[in-house]
């Protein structure tokens, strides 16, 4: 983040609206309470990735995850529930084996970050970043050309691919959650 | 002390720490997605964070932007296959769907 304190005032808004959200998707007892949270931890997220200097993910994570994913999930889960019994429409087993196993993970992953001593980026980056033509100053002002040029050029094949994995996922959905024909 | 690389990284694993519990507790299938995408956002805030902090480089944000359309196929999948679940067992508890021909 750029120096100032408005900035980091807004980073700590937005993180605290993203964990709050992503913990009432874990904690909330009601399945139609969960998936409006996902909404605000998928918004609270594309906030954190405008602050990345990632605008254009910034916006498809808001087009696909709060327009397609998100839309999906509410569209599942009221299509296989019944609204009235919401009560246990959201049952959870197990929480305390699990919240041991998360304190481990956690904690070695937290004493990770905190102790590996990263190497940010410098100057010195930022100009060889600029004789490599892959940034014409860091961090970018806008990102959807070079993102653009990365598909097209050193990314091609899984461009390509990715395209031929939605035409499978695509007819797979459609497969898989059709009425079976009785001949 | 200003934002750096370190606090885009903590909001990650408390990201990813709900997800993984989202995963193991839950026994409502789509909750369980759920848990699967939150799992996969904080994927995507650590790969824009080291692209940002890190390489100065694009590549972090074209990897995401992958990470983003393989979750659209996935959750697609996954919710054609809870509603196929929902069709034979009429309920959606993955502990009630054991078998694989109901």
């Amino acid at each position: 983040m750029s120096g100032g304190s408005l900035g980091d005032v807004l980073f700590y808004v937005i993180a605290a609206i993203t964990v709050i959200s992503a913990a009432g998707v874990a904690f909330s007892p009601n399945i139609v309470y969960s998936a409006f949270s996902l909404m605000g931890a998928f918004m609270g997220v594309a906030g954190l990735y405008v602050f990345l200097a990632a605008d254009f993910v910034a916006v498809v994570q808001v087009l696909i995850y709060v327009g397609g994913i998100l839309v999906l999930t509410l569209f599942a889960v009221m299509l296989t529930h019944r609204i009235a019994d919401v009560r246990i429409s959201n049952r959870s087993v197990g929480a305390l084996p699990s919240l041991l196993i998360i304190a481990v993970i956690g904690g070695v992953m937290g004493k990770a970050i905190l102790g590996a001593g990263w190497k940010t980026a410098t100057a010195e980056d930022a100009i060889r970043g600029v004789v490599e033509g892959q940034a014409s100053v860091w961090p970018p002002t806008q990102t959807t050309y070079a993102i653009g040029n990365a598909f097209l050029n050193e990314y091609i094949l899984p461009f390509e691919l990715a395209s031929v994995v939605l035409l499978a996922a695509l007819i797979g959905a459609v497969v898989v959650s059709r009425k079976e024909l009785k001949d | 002390m200003a934002v750096g690389l370190q606090h885009y990284l903590f909001v990650s694993l408390i990201l990813f720490a709900l997800g993984l519990y989202c995963v193991l507790t839950r026994r409502n299938a789509i909750g369980i997605l759920m848990g699967v995408e939150l799992i996969l956002n904080s994927a995507n805030v650590n790969y824009l964070a080291f692209s940002r902090y890190g390489s100065g480089t694009y590549d972090g944000q074209v990897f995401a932007i992958f990470v983003i359309m393989l979750a659209a196929a996935e959750a697609a999948i996954g919710l054609a296959i809870v509603l196929g679940i929902y069709q034979t067992f009429q309920t959606i508890d993955v502990e009630a769907a054991e078998t694989m021909r109901g």
